[in-house]
C-alpha cells in the first residue's frame, strides 16, 4: 500500500519536516513493514510559464529546433529564451518551465547552456521528463490538461510533484490498512492523535433521500464453504457528467503517487474512493446497462470479455454481475468490457458491494487477475462502508464531473453483526508476561476502533466491522501489545525440563558426516529436483512434482549420487577437476496409496485412523553418498599422481559403516549405471544397505565427467537402524601372537572376500585377524588360476601358542576355503 | 697369609699389551675397525689372550695374583671398547639422523582438506544451544501432508500461501501432499506425538517455489523452535531468542519484535536481532518470525489451550549464515562449489 503524504495529512496530523521517515517509523511500531518511498525526486524552481513567441530554426541534421521565448513571471526573470526539440506546443500556451537550478529525476540538473547557437535559459517541460508518466513525450500544455496556475506559479505544488508516497507492507490480516482512512486510523491510535472517520464525513454531506428504484438481485445458489458470495449491494447513479473533463492535477497526482494509473475522470474518481475508504468501485455507464443487476454464480459454458478485453471462460464458481444480456462483470475482480464507461459516458451507476473473500480469491486466482479490487476483497472489505463509498464517489462525480445526483439507486443485503469476545481482565498481562494497565488495554482496543462491555471479571469486546480477523482473546492481546507496543514485553528465560539430549540417531549421523569431513570429503547440499531419467536409475518409482520449477526436472531423487553427479559436473566447469564431494540428505520414492482424497478439519484433533491415512508418505530415507573423481594425490616431488578409484569409495563406505559400530560387507554385483565389472553391494548380513562403483563412462559422459569417477551411496536410516547398541567386549590377552602366512590358489573368477571368509570360518576362534596381501597370477600358475596370499595373526586367551596350533587352525582355514572354493595350498 | 703379588715381568707384558690395545680402540673411528680392534686386542689370539691361557704353567701359589692382573687388564681394554663403541654408534646415528633430513615444506600431501557445509555447522550450532537448555531436537518429514504443513497450523483452506505458485505439489494434487514449506509441521507432530511439556527445536530443509536468485533459494533451512507449558508467556520468548542471539552473536545481541501476522501464532511478532559483528557496525537485522501459538493449533492437536500456552519461532539458516559472514549471494549455498565449503573446513 503506497500512502501519499498530503492526502494522509488531511485525515491526521504529519510532522512539517521529515514526514515520510516519522511515518515509516510510525507504522513499523504497529506492524506495517516499510517497503520504500516514492516521489520527491524533483528540486525547483520549477514553474508555470506562457510561450509568448517561437522562431523554428532548421538545422544541418535536418532537425528543426524551436527558439522561444517564454515568460516565467517577474519573480523568477521574466521572459527567457529556451530551446525546445518538442513542436507539439503553441504560441500562448501555458507550460511547465524548468529553471537553471532545478533537478528532475535521476539527479539532472538543469543549467543555462549554450546549444544550437543559443543560451538556452531552462527547459520546457515534458510529462515524462517530470516523471508524470511516460504516455506523451511531448510539451505539457496545461491548459488542454485542465490544470490551472498562474504564470510565474510553483508547478512542483500545482502538479503535486512535491508530495511523497510512503509504501508499506500489509499483512492479508488487515485489510482494513489498504486505504487512507484505515492507515490514518493506525497512525491516530499510535500516535494518540483524535481521528475523524472519512466514511462518517461522506455520509453526513449525503443528506438527500435514501435511493431508491434500481433493481439488484442477490441471487446466489451456489455458495463456497456456506458464505453468500455477495452479501450487500449498493448502488447510486449520478447523470450528466462532462466527459471532456480531466481529473484536476492533485487527484492524478495522488493516484500516480498511489500506484494507480490515472484514466479518465469517472475512472479516476472510483479509484480515489476505493484507496480513500477501502472500499472497491465499479463504475457503469449507465446507458450500456439492460435491465436491473442480479447477482450469481456462472452458468457452465458462460464467456465475459472483461475491461482488459480478454475473453474469460467462466467457472460455475465464479460470482457474476449479470443484466438482462447477462454477465457484465467478474464480481469483485474486474468488470466487463461492454458496460464500460467511455469518452461518451454521461450517466454513471456506481456499485459498491460486499462479496466474500474466498469466492473473490478464488475466482482472480482461477483466472490470474490479480486487481486492486480483489487484492481488497480478498483480505476482507469493511461491510459497512459500502453506502459511504458509493455516496462519496457520487459527490465528487458531482464537484469535480459536473454531474448531478438522481434518486435512483438502491441498498439491498445487510451488514452482518460482529461476534463479541469475552476476555478476562488482565489476560493480555498474563499471556503478553509483560505489565500492560487496564486503562492501556481499554485505550488501545479502543483507538482501533473496538467497543467494550465492561465487567468485573471480564470484558466483552465487540470488533469494528472492518476487523473480521479478531474473532478471539488472543487476537485481541495482539491489538493492545501492538498498539501499546511490544517493547514492553521482558526478557525472562524459561527452564525446560531435563532433556534427553540429542536422540542416538542425531548424534550418529553428526558424527558420520563429520568422520567424512575429516577424511577430506567436502559436504554439499544438493536440490532434491531430478530429471525423469536420473529418477529412474535406482530402479525404485520416482515421486513427481505437480508444479515442478524447471519441466526438464519434475521428478525428485530417488539417489543422492545423481546430484553429486551435477555437482561434480558445475565444479569442474570451474576449473575444480579433483573432487571429493559427499551429501547427507533425503530421497523420495513413491508407495502405492500415498496421500490421501479428503483433508480432515482442524478444529479438534484428528481421530487415530485418520492420523494413520496421513501417514502414508511416500518413503524418505535419509542417504549419504560419496562421489570421487579426478587426483587424490596430486604429482609432487617423490610422488606420482594418484587418481581417486573405486577402493576410495569403498573405503569411504566402510569409514561411514564404522562410524556407526558396523562392518560392511562386499559382493560383486551389476547396476545399469555403474560400470559392470566395478561394482559392489555394500551389505549388512544379507541386507543390501547400499552400492560402490564406478560410474559407467557413458554416464559419466553426459555430465561432462571423465572415466573412472567413484561414487558409493548408503541407506543412512538402515545402517543407524542396525548401528551397534552392544558390544560383548574381549579379554584382551597379554600373551604373544603367532603369525603365519597362507598361499592358496583358486580359480581367477573367485572373489578374494569369498575365500577369506571361507578360510575365517574354518580357522576358528584362534584367528585374531586376516588381512589379503598378495593376489599373483602368471608363471606357475594355470590361466584361470590366481594365487591369493593371506597374512594370519592367531592368538589364544590363556597360553602362548606352538606353532604347530597355528599350523593346525591355518590349515583347517585351508580345508573349508577347498570345500566351498577349491582352494589349494600353494607350495 | 700374604698373596704374593703377579711377578714383575708379567705385570709388564700386561702393561704393555693393555696399553698397545688401548691405543688401538682409541684409533679405531667406525664400528668395523673397533671390531677388529677388539679381536686384535682381546680377542683368541691377542697377547692378552695369551697370557691368559699361560696361566695353566705358572705355579700354583702364584696362580691367583696372576690371574688377578690378567683379569684386570682385560677388564681395562673391555671397558674402553664398549666405551668406544657408545660414541661410535652415537656418531654414527647422528650422521644418519643427518643424512636422513627432508624439506619439511616439500613433502607430499595425500589428501585434500574436506569440510562439512557452513548450514550444516550453523544448524549444529543453533540446536547445540538448545540442546544445552534442555530442549530436544525434533524431526518431520519433508514430503509433508498438506494437512500438517497448513490445516493444522491454522491456515485457511483458501489461503494463498496453498497456492501452486507458493507451494510444491506432489502429483496429483487432490492427494494432498506437498513439499513442506516452513518446519512448522514438525510442531503439529510434536504436539500430538509427545508428552508435555514440549521444548523442541526442529532444524531442516524447506521448499518454496521461487526461483533462484541471490536471496531466494527453492530450498532452504529453517530452524524452527517450540515450547508448550503451563504458564509460559511471550516474556519467554523473547528471553529464549535473546539467549539465542547472546550465543551467537555476543553478549551485546538483543531481540526487537514487531507486530506481524501468521496464521499459527496470535500474537505475531517479526524478529529483529542487534548484531553487533555486523560489517559496517552493529545495526538491526531481520531474523525470523514467531509468536504465541494459536490456541487453533492447539486445539487442532489435542491441547488444551485454557491449560497450556506456548511460543514457536522459526528463522532461516541462510539467511542467520549469510548475515554473519557477510554473504551476498545465497546460491553459493546451493550450487555445490567446494570452494565455498572448504574455506569453512570443519569450524564455524
Amino acid at each position: 500500500m503506497r500512502i501519499p503524504l498530503s492526502w494522509l495529512a488531511e485525515h491526521v496530523e504529519l510532522p512539517a519536516e521529515g514526514a515520510a521517515e516519522w511515518l515509516h517509523a510510525t507504522l513499523v511500531r504497529v506492524g506495517f513493514e516499510e517497503e520504500a518511498v516514492h516521489g520527491g525526486e524533483l528540486r525547483g524552481p520549477i514553474v508555470v510559464g506562457r510561450v509568448l513567441s517561437i522562431e523554428e530554426e532548421p538545422q544541418k541534421n535536418g532537425k528543426t529546433i524551436r527558439w522561444c521565448q517564454v515568460d516565467v513571471g517577474e519573480a523568477n526573470g521574466g521572459v527567457r529564451g529556451i530551446v525546445c526539440g518538442a513542436l507539439n506546443f503553441v504560441e500562448g500556451d501555458r507550460v511547465v518551465v524548468t529553471l537553471p537550478g532545478s533537478a528532475l529525476p535521476g539527479g539532472f540538473e538543469i543549467a543555462a547552456r549554450k546549444t544550437y547557437g543559443h543560451v538556452s535559459d531552462g527547459m520546457i517541460a515534458s510529462e515524462r521528463e517530470l516523471g508524470l508518466g511516460d504516455d506523451h513525450d511531448g510539451i505539457m500544455r496545461l491548459d488542454q490538461l485542465g490544470i490551472e496556475g498562474e504564470v510565474g506559479a510553483d508547478a512542483l505544488a500545482i502538479l503535486g510533484l512535491d508530495d511523497q508516497a510512503v509504501e508499506i507492507n500489509v499483512t492479508p490480516d488487515r485489510g482494513y490498512a489498504l486505504s487512507l482512512r484505515g492507515i490514518a486510523r493506525e497512525v491516530a491510535a499510535a500516535t494518540g492523535q483524535a481521528f475523524t472517520d472519512p466514511a462518517e464525513t461522506a455520509r453526513a454531506r449525503d443528506a438527500g433521500p435514501k435511493a431508491s428504484g434500481f433493481s439488484v438481485s442477490l441471487d446466489d445458489d451456489a455458495p463456497i464453504r456456506g458464505r453468500a458470495g455477495c452479501s450487500r449491494f449498493v448502488v447510486r447513479v449520478v447523470r450528466g457528467i462532462d466527459p471532456s473533463r480531466p481529473s484536476p492535477a492533485w487527484l492524478a497526482s495522488r493516484l500516480r503517487l498511489a500506484g494507480i494509473r490515472s484514466i479518465s475522470l469517472p475512472v479516476d474518481i472510483t479509484n480515489y474512493v476505493m484507496l480513500e475508504l477501502g472500499q472497491p468501485i465499479h463504475g457503469y455507464d449507465l446507458a450500456k446497462l439492460r435491465g436491473g443487476i442480479v447477482v450469481r454464480r456462472a452458468e457452465p459454458g458462460e464467456t465475459l470479455v472483461t475491461l482488459d478485453d480478454v475473453e474469460r471462460k467462466l467457472d460455475p464458481e465464479d460470482l457474476l454481475i449479470t443484466d438482462d444480456r447477462g454477465a457484465i462483470g467478474l464480481a469483485g475482480v474486474m468488470g466487463g468490457a461492454e458496460t464500460e464507461m467511455d469518452a461518451s459516458t454521461t450517466d454513471v451507476l456506481i456499485e459498491a458491494a460486499t462479496f466474500d473473500p474466498v469466492s473473490i480469491s478464488r475466482t482472480a486466482r482461477r483466472h490470474k487477475l490479480f486487481s486492486e479490487a480483489s487484492k481488497r476483497y480478498e483480505r476482507g472489505v469493511d461491510p459497512a462502508v459500502a453506502d459511504a463509498a458509493a455516496a462519496r464517489v457520487a459527490q465528487l462525480l458531482v464537484e469535480l464531473a459536473g454531474g448531478t445526483l438522481d434518486e435512483l439507486g438502491t441498498e439491498v443485503g445487510e451488514v452482518a453483526a460482529m461476534q463479541p469476545i469475552s476476555i478476562p481482565v488482565g489476560y493480555w498481562s498474563a499471556l503478553l508476561g509483560g505489565d500492560y494497565a487496564d486503562d492501556e488495554a481499554r485505550a488501545a482496543l479502543e483507538s482501533v476502533g473496538a467497543t467494550i462491555d465492561e465487567g468485573p471479571v471480564a470484558w466483552t469486546v465487540t470488533p469494528p466491522t472492518w476487523r473480521r480477523d479478531l474473532t478471539d482473546r488472543e487476537g485481541l492481546v495482539e491489538e493492545i501489545a501492538r498498539v501499546v507496543g511490544f517493547d514492553r514485553i521482558p526478557s525472562v528465560l524459561p527452564v525446560a525440563p531435563p532433556g534427553r539430549g540429542y536422540s542416538r540417531a542425531q548424534r550418529l549421523r553428526r558424527k558420520v558426516a563429520d568422520a567424512l569431513a575429516a577424511s577430506g570429503h567436502t559436504e554439499v547440499l544438493v536440490a532434491p529436483f531430478v530429471t525423469e531419467r536420473q529418477a529412474r536409475l535406482t530402479g525404485h518409482a520416482p515421486v513427481r512434482l505437480e508444479n515442478p520449477l524447471d519441466g526438464e526436472r519434475p521428478c525428485l531423487r530417488t539417489a543422492l549420487v545423481p546430484g553429486l553427479v551435477d555437482t561434480a559436473h558445475r565444479n569442474l566447469g570451474r576449473g575444480l577437476t579433483d573432487l571429493a564431494l559427499f551429501e547427507l540428505g533425503r530421497v523420495f520414492r513413491a508407495v502405492d496409496g500415498q496421500g490421501t482424497d479428503e483433508l480432515p478439519g482442524a478444529e479438534s484433533r484428528p481421530a487415530d485412523d485418520v492420523l494413520a491415512d496421513l501417514d502414508r508418505l511416500p518413503e524418505q530415507p535419509l542417504h549419504a553418498a560419496v562421489l570421487l573423481v579426478g587426483e587424490r594425490v596430486r604429482k609432487q616431488p617423490g610422488r606420482a599422481a594418484e587418481r581417486f578409484g573405486l577402493a576410495d569409495a569403498i573405503e569411504a563406505a566402510e569409514r561411514i559403516a564404522r562410524t556407526v559400530g558396523l562392518e560392511l560387507e562386499l559382493r560383486q554385483a551389476e547396476r545399469s549405471w555403474l560400470h559392470p565389472g566395478r561394482t559392489a553391494e555394500l551389505l549388512l548380513g544379507e541386507t543390501v544397505v547400499g552400492v560402490a562403483g564406478e560410474l559407467l563412462p557413458q554416464v559419466a559422459a553426459d555430465a561432462d565427467l571423465p572415466r573412472g569417477v567413484a561414487v558409493a551411496e548408503l541407506d543412512l536410516d538402515a545402517l543407524i537402524e542396525r548401528a551397534r547398541v552392544r558390544l560383548d567386549t574381549r579379554v584382551i590377552a597379554p600373551v604373544p601372537a603367532a603369525t603365519q602366512d597362507l598361499s592358496v590358489v583358486v580359480p581367477v573368477a573367485v572373489p578374494a572376500g569369498d575365500v577369506q571368509h571361507a578360510v575365517r570360518d574354518g580357522a576358528g576362534a584362534l584367528l585374531e585377524h586376516i588381512a589379503l596381501v598378495d593376489d599373483y597370477r602368471g608363471t606357475g600358475l594355470g590361466d584361470c588360476e590366481k594365487s591369493l596370499t593371506f597374512a594370519l595373526r592367531f592368538r589364544a586367551p590363556d597360553r602362548t601358542l606352538t606353532a604347530a596350533e597355528a599350523s593346525e587352525a591355518k590349515l583347517a582355514g585351508l580345508r573349508v576355503a577347498t570345500e566351498r572354493h577349491g582352494a589349494r595350498l600353494r607350495e | 697369609m700374604p698373596q704374593p703379588d703377579a711377578s714383575p715381568e708379567l705385570s709388564a707384558r700386561v702393561d704393555a699389551a693393555v696399553e698397545a690395545a688401548l691405543a688401538a680402540i682409541d684409533a679405531a673411528s667406525t664400528t668395523a675397525e673397533l671390531q677388529a680392534a677388539k679381536s686384535a686386542h682381546n680377542g683368541q689370539g691377542s697377547e692378552l689372550a695369551g697370557l691368559n691361557a699361560s696361566l695353566r704353567d705358572i705355579a700354583p701359589e702364584e696362580r691367583k695374583a696372576a690371574g688377578q692382573t690378567i683379569g684386570a687388564g682385560r677388564a681395562r681394554v673391555a671397558e674402553a671398547i664398549a666405551a668406544r663403541q657408545g660414541e661410535l654408534a652415537a656418531a654414527e646415528e647422528a650422521a644418519q639422523l643427518e643424512a636422513e633430513r627432508v624439506d619439511v615444506t616439500a613433502l607430499p600431501r595425500l589428501r585434500a582438506p574436506g569440510g562439512r557445509h557452513p548450514l550444516s555447522m550453523l544448524a549444529d550450532e543453533m540446536t547445540d544451544v538448545f540442546v544445552g537448555m534442555g530442549w530436544e531436537v525434533a524431526e518431520g518429514p519433508e514430503l509433508e501432508h498438506e494437512w500438517y504443513n497448513f490445516d493444522a497450523l491454522n491456515v485457511d483452506p483458501d489461503h494463498p500461501a496453498r497456492s501452486e505458485s507458493d507451494t510444491f505439489y506432489v502429483a496429483p494434487a487432490e492427494r494432498h501432499l506437498v513439499l513442506r514449506t516452513q518446519t512448522s509441521p514438525v510442531q503439529a507432530r510434536s504436539m500430538l506425538t509427545r508428552e508435555l511439556p514440549i521444548y523442541i527445536v526442529a532444524p531442516g530443509r524447506v521448499y518454496r517455489t521461487d526461483d533462484i536468485d541471490a536471496t531466494h533459494l527453492p530450498v532452504f533451512t529453517q530452524m524452527e523452535g517450540l515450547a508448550i507449558d503451563k504458564g509460559l508467556t511471550m516474556a519467554h520468548l523473547r528471553g529464549t531468542l535473546e539467549h539465542l542471539a547472546r550465543i551467537m552473536f555476543g553478549e551485546e545481541a538483543k531481540i526487537r519484535l514487531r507486530p506481524n501476522y501468521f496464521p499459527f501464532t496470535e500474537p505475531s511478532a517479526e524478529m529483529d536481532v542487534w548484531h553487533p559483528g555486523m560489517r559496517g557496525g552493529p545495526r538491526w537485522v531481520e531474523w525470523g518470525g514467531c509468536g504465541m501459538v494459536n490456541p487453533n493449533v492447539l486445539r487442532a492437536t489435542g491441547v488444551d489451550p485454557e491449560v497450556y500456552s506456548g511460543f514457536a519461532f522459526g528463522m532461516g539458516v541462510e539467511r542467520t549464515l549469510q548475515f554473519r559472514y557477510q554473504l551476498d549471494d545465497m546460491r553459493d549455498m546451493i550450487e555445490g562449489d567446494v570452494r565455498f565449503t572448504e574455506q569453512f573446513g570443519m569450524v564455524i
